[in-house]
C-alpha cells in the first residue's frame, strides 16, 4: 500500500503552489492514502504490449494559418477582470524575495 | 405534464407571433423565483435575457424569422462562459468573474433564438457527483429535497426536472450529465467526444470533457444536438458531425442487439436498482428487442484509471488560476510566489485541492510511469474491450449509477465513497463513446436511470434507439 506522509503532502502542495493549513495536511495525508490504496489495484494488471491512450479523437497536430486572429478588442474586458493593472498590463508582486 | 410546450413548437409559435419571447422569459424567471429553495441556480441573467427577448419579439413583428429555438429559455451550467452576468464554475476562486467572450455552445443556441436566463449550480469546477462540493451551497433533489440531485451538473438536471426551463446545458467529464439525470429524473446525454465544441467551457479534464444536455425527452436531445454539433476553429479537438441528429419516430426499424453489461450488475449495485433495470430489460425484450449479456472485464479497473488520468489533467488545467489575471487574489502577500500559493490555497475548496494534489503526485517524476502512463495503457485495454463488445452487439446497457440519489451528507465526508458513484459512467468518458441516461422507473420512490451506450460518432443511431426505448419504458 502506498504510504503518503504529511511530508509528502507538504511537498505536493509546494509543487502545486497551494498553501495548506496543518489540519489540511493531516486530513489529505489520510484521504490520499485511502484513494491510492484503491488506485493501486491497477499495478497488478498486465499492460505489456499496449500503447498508452492520451486522447480519443485520432487527430494529430491540428494547425491554423499563422495569422493574427481578431483585432484585440477583447483587451479591456480581459484587463477588467485582473486584480491589478498598469499601462494595460497585468501587475504582479515582486518575483524575487 | 410539463409546463412547457415541446421546444420546436415554442419556436414555431414565437416565429408566428402567437407566443412572445418576453412572456417566456418572464415565465422562466418566475419559475426560478418559485423554486428558489432548491438552489438549482447560482445567478440569473434577467436584464440580458429580457432585452434579447424584446429584440426577438420586435424583429418577428417586423417580419423576420428568428430560428429553430426562437424565444426558448434555457439554463447553462455555470462553467459555460456567458455574457450578462458572472461565470463562477461554482468556485470562490472565480467569484465576480465576467467572461470576455461566450462559449461556442451558447453562441450556437443564441444564433437560433434561444435565451439563456440563468446559470446552474454545480460541484465547483465540476469536481463531484452531488453538488455538495459547490461553494454556493448544495442543490436539493427535485423528488426528495433531503437528497442530492447528483452532479456535477446537478443544478442543470434539477432545473429540467423541476420544469423551470425546458432544457439545460451541462458538461460530462465522468458522468456529470447522466448521473444527475438518473438521480433527478430527466434525460442526460453525453455525446461522442469532440462533436460539440468545448470552447468557452471551464476546462476540467481535457481528454474526457464534453458538453452535454439535460432534457425532458430524447427527441429534444436530438433537436438540440443538431444545432450544437460541429467542428469549431476555436477547439482543435472538435471533430466532424453526422449530417443530422433529428430523431424521427420511424427511423429505428433496424433489428438491433443489445448487451446488458455484466460488470454493471455486480456487487456494489443496490438490489433495488438492479431490479428496476431488470424490469426495464424485460419490457424491452417483450417489445422484441434482443438482449444478451456481455462482459467488459476492465470496467472494474476503469474507476481507478479515471482517478489517475482525470486528476492529472485537472492539476494541469487548474494551474491557470493563479490570482494574477482574473479571479480571487489573496491580500497581504509580498511576493508573486506567496500570492500564487495564498490565492490558490484560499480560493480552491477541499475537493479541488485534493484532486490537484493527486494529479500532481501521479505526474511527478518517479511516479509518472507507474501511475499516469500505466493508466493510459489501461485506457487502451478498455477501448479494445469496448470495440470487441461492439462486434457482437449494437448498444450496451446497464444502470447509470449504482444507487438512487443519496441523502445530503451521506457520502460527502468520504471522497472514495463519493467517487464510487461514478463507476458506471466513467468508462464511457475514457473510451469517448456517446451514452444517454433515460428514466426507467423508480426504486423506493426515487428515480432510476437506464444508461444506453453507443458507438463512437454514431450519436444519431444511439438517440434513435434511445427514443424507441423511451417509448417502450413509458
Amino acid at each position: 500500500m502506498t504510504q503518503i506522509t504529511k511530508g509528502d503532502v507538504a511537498k505536493l502542495a509546494q509543487l502545486a503552489r497551494l498553501n495548506l493549513s496543518e489540519d489540511e495536511v493531516e486530513q489529505y495525508a489520510k484521504e490520499i492514502a485511502t484513494i491510492f490504496h484503491y488506485i493501486d489495484k491497477l499495478q497488478s494488471v498486465d499492460t505489456e504490449g499496449l500503447e498508452p491512450t492520451y486522447q480519443v479523437t485520432g487527430l494529430h497536430s491540428v494547425t491554423r494559418p499563422d495569422e493574427v486572429a481578431g483585432d484585440g478588442a477583447l483587451q479591456p474586458d480581459l484587463l477588467n477582470n485582473a486584480p491589478d493593472t498598469e499601462n494595460n498590463l497585468f501587475k504582479v508582486k515582486r518575483m524575487v524575495g | 405534464m410539463s409546463a412547457w410546450l415541446p421546444i420546436d413548437e415554442i419556436a414555431t409559435k414565437v416565429n408566428a407571433g402567437d407566443l412572445s419571447a418576453v412572456d417566456l422569459v418572464d415565465l422562466a424567471l418566475g419559475h426560478i423565483a418559485d423554486k428558489k429553495q432548491y438552489n438549482a441556480v447560482i445567478s440569473t441573467m434577467a436584464d440580458r435575457a429580457k432585452s434579447r427577448a424584446r429584440l426577438i419579439d420586435e424583429r418577428i413583428k417586423n417580419g423576420e424569422t428568428m430560428g429553430k429555438l426562437a424565444g426558448v429559455p434555457f439554463i447553462a451550467k455555470d462553467n459555460f462562459l456567458t455574457f450578462g452576468g458572472e461565470t463562477t464554475a461554482a468556485s470562490n476562486i472565480l467569484r465576480g468573474f465576467e467572461a470576455p467572450y461566450q462559449a461556442t455552445a451558447i453562441e450556437k443556441l443564441e444564433a437560433e433564438g434561444a435565451i439563456c436566463v440563468a446559470k446552474a449550480n454545480l460541484d465547483a469546477f465540476a469536481h463531484g457527483g452531488s453538488t455538495e462540493n459547490s461553494d454556493f451551497g448544495t442543490t436539493l433533489n427535485p423528488v426528495d429535497p433531503s437528497r442530492v440531485p447528483g452532479g456535477s451538473s446537478g443544478g442543470s438536471a434539477a432545473s429540467v426536472a423541476l420544469d423551470i426551463v425546458p432544457f439545460a446545458l451541462g458538461s460530462d467529464t465522468g458522468g456529470s450529465c447522466r448521473e444527475p439525470a438518473s438521480f433527478s429524473g430527466c434525460v442526460g446525454y453525453k455525446p461522442t467526444y469532440g462533436i460539440i465544441s468545448r470552447y468557452g467551457v471551464v476546462a476540467m479534464a481535457s481528454s474526457t470533457d464534453v458538453v452535454g444536455l439535460l432534457t425532458r425527452n430524447i427527441y429534444e436531445t436530438g433537436y438540440l444536438l443538431n444545432i450544437l454539433a460541429g467542428k469549431d476553429v476555436h477547439d482543435s479537438t472538435s471533430i466532424d458531425r453526422q449530417e443530422s441528429y433529428l430523431v424521427t419516430s420511424n427511423s429505428s426499424e433496424k433489428k438491433v442487439k443489445v448487451g446488458l453489461v455484466r460488470e454493471f450488475m455486480g456487487e456494489g449495485v443496490d438490489s433495488s436498482v438492479k431490479e428496476s433495470i431488470l424490469r426495464a430489460v424485460e419490457k424491452l425484450k417483450n417489445d422484441g428487442i434482443d438482449v444478451v449479456e456481455v462482459s467488459i472485464p476492465s470496467i472494474d479497473l476503469a474507476l481507478a484509471c479515471y482517478y489517475i488520468i482525470v486528476p492529472a489533467e485537472i492539476s494541469s488545467n487548474l494551474s491557470r488560476y493563479d490570482g494574477q489575471r482574473y479571479g480571487f487574489s489573496a491580500d497581504g502577500t509580498t511576493t508573486l510566489e506567496e500570492s500564487y500559493k495564498s490565492s490558490r490555497g484560499i480560493g480552491f475548496n477541499s475537493e479541488n485541492k485534493r484532486r490537484i494534489m493527486i494529479g500532481t503526485y501521479v505526474l511527478s517524476s518517479g511516479y509518472y510511469d507507474a501511475y499516469y502512463k500505466k493508466a493510459a495503457k489501461l485506457r487502451t485495454k478498455l477501448i479494445n474491450e469496448f470495440n470487441e463488445a461492439f462486434k457482437s452487439v449494437d448498444y450496451l446497457i446497464g444502470p447509470t449509477a449504482p444507487s438512487t440519489a443519496p441523502k445530503i451528507g451521506e457520502k460527502s465526508d468520504d471522497p472514495l465513497k463519493m467517487y464510487l458513484l461514478d463507476i458506471m459512467t466513467v468508462p464511457v468518458n475514457l473510451v469517448g463513446v456517446p451514452a444517454v441516461s433515460i428514466p426507467c422507473g423508480f426504486a423506493e420512490q426515487m428515480p432510476v436511470g437506464l444508461q444506453i451506450i453507443g458507438q463512437s460518432s454514431h450519436d444519431k443511431e444511439l438517440l434513435e434507439y434511445a427514443n424507441k426505448c423511451e417509448g417502450v419504458l413509458k
